[in-house]
């Protein structure tokens, strides 16, 4: 399965408005879901206040393309729900514990990434699952700057940058395209030999 | 059963929701009050969820779905506020001719 | 099997308020913000959509379960996002209750090769 952004310029006056037929399905949905109802006017009002979205509140394109792998998919969410479990009982025994809170701390993460999309979703998912949160974001380089609720309970940084990064290659592993993987230093096998990995990337 | 369970959910809520009201009155900054906001709203629509589940009314989902987005819209705009405005507390003055937008990068504290 | 839903659904409401009471605590005994809304950020949205399993449970109604699968999508989406940005705004202004916020860029230099 292929998401890709569509590009270019519209030719047609009534492109524009059916150009973003993905937040067009989406608005559909949600539509649906709110009213409760499946019928065709709450389909087609859905998908039209989605165009009028995308129209009036234009976002700029990612210009990253996005494949799904059924396999990691399946073991990205796996380990989500049980991170998720895991991070919030730790955080609550934390929370709630007579000792005293521990100390946290900062801890800078280079990512491997460039792609704005997975460095979106990586910090979002991030902050949801292992005990970190992501306080900052520089998007040369890119780096997530995290907070740690616990630093020495955690394994110090070091442990902390390569659970972050582990997240990352899950997430890189169940959408990102191939050129995407072989740039971020995954895949060692050169798909496509017009993207070629980086200098800083070939360890 | 399930009276039972309803009553302690509610109180376990109710203490919570008090403790972010504590926070909420005396957290230092606006951030911390944000933050108190947020876990008070959450709680909110927990409690809104426990009451619906003992009485298994239908008519309070949309409730829900309105207030969950009510609050993450309030944090947000609070968050969006705060770090324009320049800080309430009497620490060193960071500049004289504020003006830029929220993207200035410039200002990181470093206190 | 009625039964049986209840029971979970009974289990549910009490870990999801448990998980919310601890939110409150954490927001009022941590003391910092970075901690703070750590709290904010896992366990408020783990006993959030903890309650909405047990109302589904309860309800086991075809259009009310698709609301509150909207509303946990929407928690887990948005939960991030106003941590992240409660945070960018305390990093900018200061405001974060911590003495030295840089504690430990531990930053490697990488070793190229």
């Amino acid at each position: 399965m292929k998401l890709t952004e569509p590009t270019g310029t519209p030719r047609r006056p009534l492109a524009r408005f059916t150009r973003p037929w993905r937040t067009m399905a989406l608005g559909a949905l949600l539509w649906v879901l709110l009213w409760g109802d499946l019928s065709w006017a709450n389909v087609v009002s859905g998908a039209v206040l989605g165009a009028l979205v995308a129209v009036a509140f234009p976002l700029p394109s990612l210009g990253t393309a996005a494949t799904i792998r059924p396999g990691a998919l399946v073991h990205l969410l796996g380990r989500f729900v049980t991170d998720l479990v895991l991070a919030s009982f730790q955080v609550a025994w934390t929370a709630v514990r007579p000792s005293a809170p521990p100390r946290g701390g900062l801890v800078e993460v280079p990512l491997r990434t460039t792609s704005e999309l997975f460095v979106a979703t990586t910090a979002s998912l991030s902050s949801l699952v292992p005990g970190t949160l992501v306080v900052d974001l520089d998007r040369a380089g890119p780096t997530l700057h995290v907070h740690v609720l616990d630093l020495t309970g955690s394994g110090g940084p070091g442990a902390v940058r390569d659970a972050t990064l582990a997240l990352e290659e899950r997430l890189l592993r169940a959408f990102a395209p191939q050129a995407e993987l072989v740039r971020a230093g995954l895949v060692d096998r050169v798909v496509h030999p017009h993207v070629p990995p980086s200098e800083e990337e070939r360890r | 059963m399930m009276v039972a369970a309803g009553v302690g959910a509610t109180a376990l809520l109710a203490v919570g929701a008090l403790f972010a009201l504590v926070r909420m009155e005396r957290g230092p900054s606006m951030l911390d009050r944000t933050v108190a906001f947020d876990v008070l709203t959450t709680t909110l629509v927990g409690a809104v969820a426990v009451e619906a589940a003992l009485s298994r009314r239908i008519e309070s989902v949309p409730i829900l779905v309105v207030l969950s987005m009510v609050g993450f819209i309030g944090s947000v705009t609070i968050a969006r506020f705060a770090s324009v405005e320049p800080p309430k507390t009497d620490g060193p003055k960071r500049r004289a001719g504020r003006g830029s937008g929220p993207e200035d990068s410039g200002e990181r504290g470093n206190s | 099997m009625i039964v049986v839903s209840d029971v979970a659904a009974a289990l549910c409401l009490l870990l999801g308020a448990f998980f919310s009471f601890s939110a409150g605590v954490g927001v009022t005994r941590f003391d910092n913000l970075f901690s703070r809304m750590h709290v904010v950020a896992k366990p408020q949205v783990l006993g959030l959509l903890l309650l909405l399993t047990a109302l589904a449970l309860r309800l086991q109604d075809r259009t009310s379960v698709a609301m509150l699968l909207l509303v946990a999508v929407f928690q887990l989406m948005t939960s991030p996002v106003a941590a992240h940005m409660v945070g960018r705004a305390g990093l900018r202004t200061g405001n974060t209750g911590v003495t030295s916020p840089r504690t430990c860029d531990a930053r490697e230099p990488e070793a190229d090769g």
